[in-house]
């Protein structure tokens, strides 16, 4: 897994609430056997008409030039249905590194923690000031410290992650080494049942 | 002070609380099928490790799977390939699988407990969100990840914080023409789609008790939909008299043993919960859902909310981006409506019982000539059974096709999808932009009310056709 500590970026604002895994990363490509190149069909139905790269629907912001950068930015319930990381799998192969959101839910924030992206839950009010900023601004994670700033107008909020996801994240440690250096003390958990 | 249900079984499966972090909690049984278990049996191999326990997993290809001619070579060489790695996967790792062909196959939350497998006080996980559907018999049941899947299959355990309690009672006596679906769609649409998030929900009250296990499993199964990490029912007699005799379940002493254990599972009279819902079973009409999440729900009688009653610009802007994508004005009334699909299946409803619903109403009856249907079995098992009691016979009479089993049109995997700009009058769980095929326009309803749309080819009132 990445490692993540600190990142300054640009983002991509979506003022969109309850956004749901379906939209994502649609059904149709979870025929998938790998975790590769899902990154071209995030948010595919919504980024183009009847499924056709050459006409972007010019109303998203993903296709408007104005808006890149590593973060992006979404209304609350982010995340929502379907358990499928692919969902996980597409936000990082696009190049994303923080999504931000007010509200995550929980299947989604799991499964971008175990793919080294970080869920910052930021409040309403925080969440609104982000979007009231224009294209140029940047937004600044730090992780070490767990705050998130507005660097045009130096507001900044902190952020909870748990002490053990956060050394997960900051060293790029994954659960499963974690649960296989664990494989005796499960076995006697098993026999004292 | 007591505790609650949920507190007991999971207590009961902490191996270990890490500091400031999760639990790693240990997982009886682990179900997967073919789209969130490749990666993971990959991921597995890559580090040189083993299933750690591969008798605790169960497998079966549900999701992309087709719905018709099963007995020939899958069509879809991208399906193909995803079933066929599981079925070698499976192998490879000596995971007992229930693939196309046997007569166990089927919706992976529809089999579990049809065979037993799904037991009071157990763990439960899948790569599946709607593994909810297994608390309906009094277990911890939820959906994981695929780098989650990976996990128990290197341990057998999963890394979870430990959610929140949250009861949702249901007192009183249901309308005729009100079935389990129509609670779930109620408390959804009172809470909200994100109104359960970080919660475990018990479902408690007299309302519940009188339900079959079948009824309890919708109810569990679309606890996801409000964001619940799972939904549980305690198991009582009406648990233990569906499980006793199943393939799987504990028999001669063994039961005596489990039985016993079983009834310690329930909520102590002073255990606290977090937050604690109240609902009139009175208050309950048969439900349709007229948005893009299944919060977005109203009675089959009512009207579209209308915009000055959302104050919250931001959602005021989804509920019209809702709206625009399922062709309806704010304020308008959905009865009578005409819609042009009904699909019958899916983890939710798909059960004999639900079967013997739609069965009652188009008895002698012919469908709406202007509807197409997908009605799909949840098993092989169902499917068998609708055969044994004739039922077959009910639909085929009525000019309705019974496909094979599978998930079909509740997520547009395969070729059974929803043409864009039609409606669907959907017994499946969600009614998300293109979740049935793109542009697909999904209404989530109950079997009886499928059964009514099937009849009319308008949203109806199921109580107007009630003897």
């Amino acid at each position: 897994m990445q490692s993540l500590q600190k990142i300054t970026s640009r983002f991509i604002p979506l003022r969109i609430e309850n956004v749901d895994t379906d939209q994502i990363i649609p059904a149709r490509f979870l025929k998938a056997t790998t975790k590769v190149g899902f990154g071209k069909n995030l948010f595919r139905d919504w980024r183009y008409e009847n499924d056709d790269e050459t006409k972007p629907k010019a109303d998203f912001v993903f296709n408007q030039k104005q808006y890149s950068g590593d973060i992006l930015v979404a209304a609350k319930n982010f995340g929502c249905g379907s358990s499928r990381e692919h969902a996980a799998w597409s936000i990082q192969d696009y190049g994303f590194k923080v999504v931000v959101s007010s509200f995550f839910a929980d299947i989604f924030k799991n499964n971008a923690l175990n793919n080294g992206v970080l869920p910052v839950t930021v409040t309403d009010a925080f969440l609104q000031q982000i979007f009231t900023e224009d294209a140029e601004a940047t937004l600044t994670v730090d992780l070490e410290k767990q705050t998130i700033t507005i660097d045009n107008t130096g507001a900044s909020e902190t952020f909870d992650i748990n002490a053990y996801k956060k050394t997960c994240m900051l060293n790029g440690y994954d659960d499963i080494d974690y649960l296989l250096s664990m494989k005796e003390e499960i076995a006697a958990f098993e026999k004292a049942r | 002070m007591g505790k609650t249900i949920f507190d007991k079984i999971w207590d009961k499966h902490v191996v270990k609380i890490i500091e400031d972090g999760p639990s790693v909690l240990y997982i009886d049984k682990h179900l997967i099928h073919e789209v969130t278990s490749p990666q993971a049996f990959s991921g597995i191999e890559k580090r040189g490790a083993q299933l750690f326990r591969p008798k605790q997993i169960v497998a079966t290809a549900d999701h992309n799977v087709p719905t018709i001619n099963q007995h020939l070579p899958i069509a879809d060489q991208l399906s193909k390939f995803q079933v066929d790695t599981l079925i070698d996967n499976c192998k490879k790792h000596g995971v007992e699988l229930y693939g196309l062909g046997h007569e166990h196959q089927g919706i992976v939350h529809v089999i579990g407990p049809e065979l037993g497998i799904t037991q009071p006080g157990m763990t439960i996980v899948c790569g599946d969100s709607h593994t909810s559907t297994h608390g309906a018999f009094g277990s911890i049941a939820f959906g994981i990840g695929t780098s989650e899947v990976e996990m128990v299959f290197a341990s057998q355990c999963v890394m979870q914080s430990k959610p929140k309690v949250m009861r949702i009672n249901i007192e009183g006596a249901i309308q005729n023409g009100v079935v389990s679906k129509d609670i779930i769609l109620f408390i959804i649409a009172q809470i909200s789609a994100s109104g359960a998030t970080g919660y475990f929900v018990e479902y408690a009250g007299s309302a519940i008790r009188t339900l079959s296990m079948e009824a309890r499993m919708t109810i569990c199964n679309m606890s996801i939909e409000m964001g619940a990490r799972g939904g549980i029912i305690a198991p009582d007699e009406t648990t233990y008299a569906y499980i006793k005799g199943r393939p799987f379940a504990p028999k001669d002493a063994e039961w005596e043993i489990k039985l016993a254990e079983w009834k310690q599972l329930f909520t102590d009279a002073d255990a606290k919960f977090d937050v604690e819902i109240n609902i009139n079973a009175a208050d309950i009409q048969p439900m349709v859902t007229y948005g893009t999440n299944p919060g977005m729900g109203l009675a089959v009688t009512g009207n579209v909310p209308t915009l000055e009653s959302i104050t919250d610009p931001t959602e005021q802007q989804n509920f019209e981006k809702a709206l625009k994508y399922m062709g309806l004005t704010p304020g308008q009334s959905l009865l009578g409506m005409p819609v042009q699909n009904v699909f019958i299946g899916s983890c939710t409803n798909s059960r004999i019982e639900d079967f013997r619903l739609v069965a009652s109403i188009i008895k002698g009856k012919q469908k709406d000539p202007n509807v197409k249907t997908l009605i799909v079995p949840g098993s092989q098992a169902v499917a068998k059974q609708i055969i044994a009691e004739g039922l077959d016979k009910i639909f085929a009479a009525a000019g309705v096709e019974i496909r094979q089993a599978g998930c079909s049109a509740c997520l547009g995997m395969n070729e059974d999808k929803i043409p864009a700009g039609e409606y669907c009058i959907s017994t499946s769980n969600r009614n998300f932009e293109g979740r049935q095929g793109a542009g697909a326009r999904t209404m989530l309803v109950s079997p009886l009310t499928a059964a009514a749309a099937l009849l009319t080819g308008k949203i109806s009132d199921i109580r107007t056709m009630l003897n």
